[in-house]
């Protein structure tokens, strides 16, 4: 029998309570009552006869926010529409710049990397007034297009690609697979991993999406269930605190689960495409 | 690094690289060009004029003392951030390296905050630390301290700190992690047998090998803190009380759609621009160094 480590469980376990204590929290505070909770009576014990808040905010909005479930509507087809397009898109270039010689395939290399250094939080005015000159404001292109461009996948993609073997390169064109049966048959499936991890972070990044969508879908058809959140305490008079409570439990859900479902490509894709 | 093989073809892959390169030209350069040119012009009161101004929109910025006040504000926020979750997140991953049990679910339990959104991440801190409602906050109050970080502009700024440092711990835990377990056992083995003791061991052996981990996490940390803790400040604090917690990315924000003063906004934008550049190209600098050793 080993000796059991006490100081590593219990800084550990600490650890694990400074996450756990506020998602309980807000477990607990979606099934209870909204007077009790801004008296300041918040209990630590859910109450099982609150959880048809849940049905309540799914159905029916609030004051100043439409319902939760086109909210989530809206998330889901946010996040996946970003995901499945930045994943298409950069797999589409990484292949182009690696596999091909043609002209300005530096120049349109370092065009894509460039976008690296130019997030949205730097160039929200331009951006706004690019996206009113094209008519997307307000429209679903408008909120997920824009995000779809993306460095990151690209670069990640071209390290995968670089070192597959010249041999197997070799190989497949002898057998005479043309430039898009490779690409099908062999490099998909040789870079499945990082396509399940990259979904992952992509998903995640487009769920959890706050500034671009406040700055381009003003109508409460387009919220998405961050800003309604925001929205749902920004009303700070009698906000509803059982209703933002279920809110935000209803918001984590969906991204949370994705990364403990896969959970170990996801931490492997994260920590190689650092590298 | 170049392929050798390669395929023939000169249309084929132009149209494979066009969608992504339409996207960039589109929603990042033009966006950026324009956010540079109107740095440089300033529109007279009722917006029918654009004059070119050169560099006063940037000589007025950086003369004014708010938006100095704002970069420092946002230099000690992002060093507070970073310091913060990535000492925590160190001391977490030290401990889950360690051979013990139930390492696995630990170590689910504390990479899961990683998929919290910022602005989801600050409602769970206001349950807490909410003066009327939260756990916390309710605690303090009745112990004769007054608490209410939507009035104190310090308790607001330690709120905005704590709540956008404790989404980032994952994301450092998980880095870190993977970092100690890259280090060979034989390594720290060899500097168990000849006597070196948990702190020192750790200080002399574990954390030189770790370095490169550090400085890379350093810089995505203060890019995290700098720009994607907008939805964090936004839900807790909408900048204020006053300007207490407005950073340089909320106060761009402000100014440009709240305000509305374009070529003041813009010039902000550049900045923040070079700062982006200015660390994107340590990171890489640093990382290209990392890959020839």
């Amino acid at each position: 029998m080993r000796r059991i480590d006490w100081p590593a469980h219990v800084v550990l376990l600490l650890g694990v309570a400074l996450f756990i204590l506020p998602l309980w929290l807000v477990l607990a505070g979606s099934t209870q009552d909204s007077a009790a909770i801004s008296r300041g009576e918040l209990s630590l014990i859910p109450r099982l006869s609150g959880l048809h808040v849940y049905a309540d905010i799914l159905s029916q909005g609030s004051p100043g926010a439409g319902p939760v479930w086109r909210m989530l509507l809206v998330s889901g087809a946010m996040a996946l529409t970003i995901a499945i397009g930045k994943i298409v898109i950069s797999i589409l270039s990484a292949y182009a710049v690696t596999f091909f010689r043609f002209p300005f395939r530096m120049a349109a290399f370092w065009t894509i990397f460039i976008t690296l250094m130019l997030p949205v939080e730097v160039r929200i005015v331009p951006t706004y007034s690019v996206m009113s000159d094209l008519g997307l404001i307000n429209t679903f292109p408008g909120l997920t297009i824009p995000l779809i461009a993306s460095a990151t996948a690209t670069l990640l993609f071209r390290q995968t690609f670089l070192v597959i073997p010249d041999e197997l390169v070799e190989a497949a064109r002898m057998d005479g697979a043309g430039p898009w049966r490779f690409f099908k048959d062999i490099l998909i499936p040789v870079s499945s991993s990082n396509l399940a991890a990259l979904f992952v972070i992509l998903f995640v990044y487009g769920w959890n999406q706050y500034l671009w969508p406040l700055l381009v879908a003003t109508t409460p058809q387009l919220d998405t269930i961050v800003i309604g959140i925001v929205k749902m305490i920004g009303t700070e008079t009698q906000t509803e605190w059982n209703r933002v409570m279920a809110t935000a439990v209803l918001a984590l859900l969906p991204p949370v689960a994705v990364v403990i479902l896969m959970q170990r490509w996801f931490v492997r894709g994260l920590t190689d495409g650092e590298k | 690094m170049e392929r050798r093989t390669i395929f023939p073809g000169r249309a084929f892959p132009i149209l494979l690289v066009l969608p992504q390169l339409l996207l960039t030209f589109v929603f990042f350069l033009w966006p950026a060009g324009q956010a540079i040119w109107s740095s440089m012009t300033r529109a007279d009161p009722f917006g029918i004029r654009t004059t070119f101004v050169g560099t006063e929109n940037f000589y007025d910025l950086f003369t004014d003392p708010l938006y100095r006040d704002s970069i420092g504000r946002t230099l000690v926020f992002c060093v507070a951030v970073s310091v913060l979750s990535m000492g925590v997140a160190l001391l977490l991953a030290v401990c889950a390296d360690r051979e013990i049990r139930g390492r696995g679910w630990y170590r689910i339990m504390l990479i899961w905050p990683y998929a919290v959104a910022p602005a989801v991440a600050a409602v769970l801190w206001i349950l807490l630390l909410h003066p009327q409602i939260g756990l916390i906050g309710r605690w303090l109050n009745r112990h004769g301290v007054p608490w209410d970080y939507k009035l104190n502009g310090l308790q607001a700024m330690s709120v905005v700190i704590g709540a956008s440092a404790w989404k980032q711990v994952s994301y450092n835990f998980i880095f870190f992690l993977a970092g100690l377990q890259s280090i060979p056992r034989a390594v720290i083995e060899a500097a168990r047998m000849d006597g070196a003791k948990g702190w020192f061991r750790f200080r002399t052996m574990v954390l030189p090998l770790l370095m490169p981990t550090v400085f890379f996490l350093i810089v995505v940390n203060l890019v995290y803190a700098a720009f994607d803790t907008f939805g964090t400040i936004q839900a807790l604090t909408q900048g204020g009380p006053g300007k207490a917690t407005e950073t340089l990315v909320v106060k761009v924000f402000r100014d440009g759609l709240i305000n509305l003063d374009v070529g003041g906004s813009s010039a902000q934008s550049v900045v923040l621009m070079l700062g982006v550049i200015v660390l994107t190209a340590v990171q890489f600098r640093f990382l290209s160094r990392r890959t020839d050793s």
